[in-house]
């Protein structure tokens, strides 16, 4: 289990790539699942041109172990990485990368998917959005299960 | 006598005007007493706790050293 908060700019596909060629699994995993966040140029009806992600540090990397952990009691997962974005971050600019490693894919693509979700209602992040009129504002809430 | 730290977060620790302080007191109480001897204010319905980084509900009394955080709903990923 990995988890990595950043502040600067990451290449999702780097990231998955080098830890995967760390990882002493192989032959053993016959799936591996990915979900990536990328910031939108849009929301809630307006441009947006940047966003600032803060977190509660300590909290966050709890909570996520928490969740990975939960997630290995319910499915059959050989590795996870988690990687997250802070700090100013521009659209097409990846926020979250989830992978996970398993031997079947429906334990890697539940996994993934579990985890994702419950990231984005329990891990103590917060967006603050700006405007393409440079007005900014607190994100309220997350999306349902879009 | 208990000591404790507050915390806020996003949203919230703008409208309180600061990120953090310390709170001595006579007897533990719960979070949301807490919020309401410090604030002397409602909790906004949605405000989110965490007590040494773990979610606790409004009950939850709190202990000598706790680290006590408020924060709205979690916006990430």
């Amino acid at each position: 289990m990995t988890i990595n908060i950043v502040d600067t700019v990451f290449d999702p596909f780097l990231e998955i790539h080098d830890f995967q060629t760390q990882l002493a699994l192989n032959g053993k995993f016959g799936a591996t699942s990915i979900f990536i966040g990328t910031m939108r140029d849009f929301n809630e009806g307006d441009e947006v041109h940047a966003m600032t992600l803060e977190h509660y540090e300590g909290m966050t990397q709890k909570q996520l172990e928490k969740i990975i952990t939960t997630a290995k009691d319910k499915w059959t997962i050989l590795e996870a990485l988690i990687v997250h974005r802070i700090g100013c971050i521009l659209p097409s600019e990846p926020i979250v990368l989830i992978a996970i490693w398993s031997a079947h894919r429906a334990d890697a693509f539940e996994a993934c998917r579990y985890i994702m979700e419950e990231l984005k209602s329990n891990a103590p992040f917060w967006k603050r959005e700006t405007l393409n009129s440079n007005q900014t504002r607190w994100v309220l809430k997350n999306t349902g299960s879009k | 006598m208990i000591t404790i730290t507050l915390r806020y977060f996003a949203s919230l620790r703008e409208q309180i005007g600061r990120s953090q302080e310390t709170l001595m007191l006579a007897d533990s109480i719960n979070v949301l007493d807490v919020w309401q001897y410090v604030h002397q204010m409602p909790l906004p319905d949605n405000t989110l706790i965490a007590v040494n980084m773990e979610y606790v509900e409004r009950m939850h009394y709190i202990c000598d050293g706790d680290e006590v955080a408020f924060f709205p709903p979690v916006t990430g990923g």
